[in-house]
């Protein structure tokens, strides 16, 4: 792979926050395929709200980076559109919960796009979203949508954990020839953490254990994993040992790992911000339920984000999985 | 007049509207056709034996089509009767470059193209979600059966041309622009204001052209807008034009005008041809529960193919030439019943093999599975 500035020594290793991480994630990919562009809302000489697209309109000018009109359906049709022509569009949708107004394209035309002309077009077409709570904001800023697109035949949908995931997963989502819903955990844009910029090291729809364990399987995506890492050096000090793994791609969604991971330690908790009706962590739950029902001591425990609307954010810490909450599914579990 | 009369755009009729030919078949440029003469002087009379041709080859096409329907041989069908003047209009005043983006009903516009109908039928005969490869048909896009989303997909596509220098280098000959057919029900959905509001911003190589042929299935055009639709371009900012959309020449002068603004450069515009339709929306409406059978009167008798004929008996062309149309349409039309009967069904393959461009493993599990189970079968009936 290549470094992520070909014109000047660049350090193969740097400590980054996500958005930085996403940023040299996007530049490299628009240095290795001049087809990539940038589309969205104040994307531009702003960089975006949350500066993840900064300094790209500068580097590549405005036929590069476009910054459109406020309308989301537009954003993706017209991405549709010109995917149809050849580019490879790169999406940013504000905030989790202003994608909706764009979910028809998404669901009805980008998805099926391909199935529709029987594999006569590509949508190479990356859908980014910064989603998920902790970061005490409004209605609409903190949602976890996910779901609804992991729901949908034809979409990948990926989320990175941390910066080093961020850098490598972004150039592969937009390498793919299929669409791809990429969400940002927003929470874990300004944490550092490093990045190699030399190798991936995993691919973009293999989930990975970041800490290893026996006692019980704990999974998550996205800026659940600092909450899983958390809750395991919680429960070492009590002589729980608990294996965490990092879901990364929500569809598909790798269960190798997970499946090797319950054979192991028989238990299994899930967590995720998203209402837990319907959701990713269901649907985990029922697989392995079928694919490992003899590995199982215990029923799959979920521990999610509760079935209502996000809540207004000053009790947002009840909402939200919690470390806490996390080990009280892993004690219930081992308690079977 | 019998229609209702808060309906503006038909109020209206009597001024801006461009019309080259009346309703009896004269020619009577309208005041406002001045300026798309030239355009009308660009054809000739093999072009109009053309026109002609076309618009009774496609109304035999499509009373077959409904047959078939009607035999249990298409799920649905979708009739054009009464909107052939606008759409082979429009459709030559395209170049072979150009790129287009139909709605569902513009079934002369993929033929003037290159498609063969029979292809449209076999989406409707449920083999197919899609039914041709664009690139190999003229450039004439799938048809989308979600209102309006195709105006985003055109103008996303004329934004790629503008991108990659395809577009107002000042050759006619390779220069590209795309047109997008919508209709008045369309008109009201977000996703077609949204791409006038892109097209504009970033003054795409692109024609809207909105067939307004007053009815959305079982509501009126009045239900959608209080004032005439071309006016809406005013207010996003690229020139508006209501034609005469039974007046196969005033369309394909206004389009033809439209298209090379749009290919050198000058930016987007819409143009609503005003029209019929003269049929029910599909084969599964019934519109004599809700339409005034004198509304239906007063624009059978404005009917496009039976103005332009009177137009070319004006002209003096033989009725050998006329008859030989109709035997021609009629040939068509039993052809495409044999071969649309001899379509077949796709292997239960296409299910999963187009998803997604990389195998996804839920859905090689599942084909895999599909396979298996299905084989279980195979020879166990003893």
């Amino acid at each position: 792979m290549t470094m992520p500035d070909t014109q000047t020594a660049a350090p193969t290793r740097a400590n980054l926050p996500m958005a930085k991480a996403l940023n040299a994630g996007l530049r490299q990919a628009m240095l290795s395929d001049p087809k990539v562009l940038m589309m969205g809302e104040d994307i531009g000489p702003l960089g975006g709200v949350f500066r993840v697209t900064e300094g790209l309109h500068a580097e590549f000018g405005e036929k590069r980076v476009l910054d459109t009109p406020l309308a989301e359906s537009g954003i993706i049709g017209t991405a549709i559109g010109l995917a149809m022509r050849g580019y490879r569009p790169v999406c940013e949708i504000q905030f989790d919960g202003f994608v909706f107004p764009g979910f028809d394209q998404i669901t009805s035309q980008l998805a099926r796009m391909r199935n529709r002309h029987e594999g006569g077009v590509t949508m190479p077409v990356v859908v980014r979203i910064p989603y998920g709570g902790h970061i005490g904001s409004i209605e609409h800023h903190q949602e976890s949508p996910e779901a609804y697109f992991a729901h949908t035949p034809g979409l990948r949908v990926v989320s990175p954990s941390n910066p080093h995931d961020a850098y490598w997963m972004m150039q592969e989502a937009i390498a793919s020839n299929d669409p791809v819903i990429f969400f940002e955990p927003k929470s874990r844009y300004w944490p550092k953490g490093e990045v190699d910029f030399t190798a991936a090291g995993t691919p973009l729809h293999a989930s990975r254990v970041v800490r290893s364990g026996t006692s019980v399987t704990v999974v998550g995506h996205g800026a659940m994993v600092s909450v899983l890492l958390q809750a395991a050096e919680l429960a070492a000090a009590e002589g729980i040992s608990l294996e965490v793994i990092d879901l990364r791609s929500i569809s598909p969604i790798d269960y190798a790992p997970i499946l090797d991971s319950v054979a192991k330690t028989g238990h299994l908790v899930v967590a995720q911000e998203a209402a837990g009706f319907v959701s990713v962590g269901s649907e985990i739950a029922a697989t392995v339920t079928e694919r490992a029902f003899y590995s199982l001591e215990a029923p799959v425990l979920r521990v999610s984000g509760f079935d209502t609307p996000f809540p207004p954010a000053a009790v947002e810490t009840h909402f939200l999985p919690s470390p806490d909450r996390v080990l009280e599914a892993v004690d219930r579990s081992l308690a079977y | 007049m019998p229609v209702t009369s808060n309906d503006a755009s038909v109020r209206t009729l009597a001024s801006p509207t461009v019309q080259l030919l009346a309703t009896d078949g004269s020619f009577a440029p309208s005041e406002s056709a001045a300026e798309f003469l030239p355009y009308f002087e660009r054809l000739t009379e093999a072009d109009y034996r053309k026109f002609y041709r076309d618009m009774v080859v496609v109304r035999k096409f499509d009373t077959e089509a409904a047959n078939l329907q009607r035999q249990g041989q298409l799920a649905l069908w979708v009739p054009s009767h009464g909107q052939e003047a606008a759409q082979v209009g429009s459709a030559y005043a395209t170049r072979a470059q150009d790129h287009v983006f139909p709605s569902y009903r513009e079934h002369v516009v993929g033929m003037i193209r290159g498609l063969d109908m029979v292809d449209i039928l076999r989406m409707l005969r449920g083999v197919t979600l899609g039914g041709w490869t664009p690139e190999e048909h003229g450039n004439f896009h799938l048809y989308t059966l979600v209102l309006a989303s195709q105006t985003l997909h055109a103008t996303g596509y004329a934004m790629g041309m503008q991108l990659d220098g395809s577009t107002a280098t000042g050759n006619p000959e390779t220069d590209q622009a795309v047109i997008v057919y919508y209709g008045d029900g369309a008109s009201s959905q977000g996703d077609a204001n949204e791409a006038l509001v892109f097209a504009a911003s970033y003054q795409t190589p692109q024609v809207f052209f909105m067939q307004n042929n007053h009815w959305a299935i079982s509501v009126p055009v009045s239900r959608q807008s209080r004032s005439p639709l071309y006016l809406r371009a005013g207010g996003f900012g690229m020139p508006g034009i209501q034609v005469d959309g039974n007046d196969v020449l005033a369309s394909y002068a206004v389009t033809a005008k439209a298209m090379d603004d749009a290919r050198a450069g000058h930016g987007p515009s819409l143009i609503e041809a005003l029209t019929y339709r003269v049929g029910a929306h599909t084969t599964a409406d019934d519109p004599t529960k809700y339409r005034d059978p004198e509304e239906l009167a007063y624009w059978v008798a404005r009917d496009p193919i039976v103005r332009f004929r009177s137009y070319l008996e004006g002209l003096g062309v033989e009725q050998e030439f006329l008859d030989s149309v109709d035997e021609e349409a009629a040939d068509y039309a039993a052809d495409v019943r044999r071969r649309a009967l001899d379509i077949t069904g796709p292997d239960r393959a296409v299910i999963f093999d187009n998803v997604y461009a990389e195998p996804h493993p839920l859905v090689v599990e599942q084909k895999n599975w599909l396979d298996a189970y299905e084989a279980s079968f195979d020879g166990s009936e003893s």
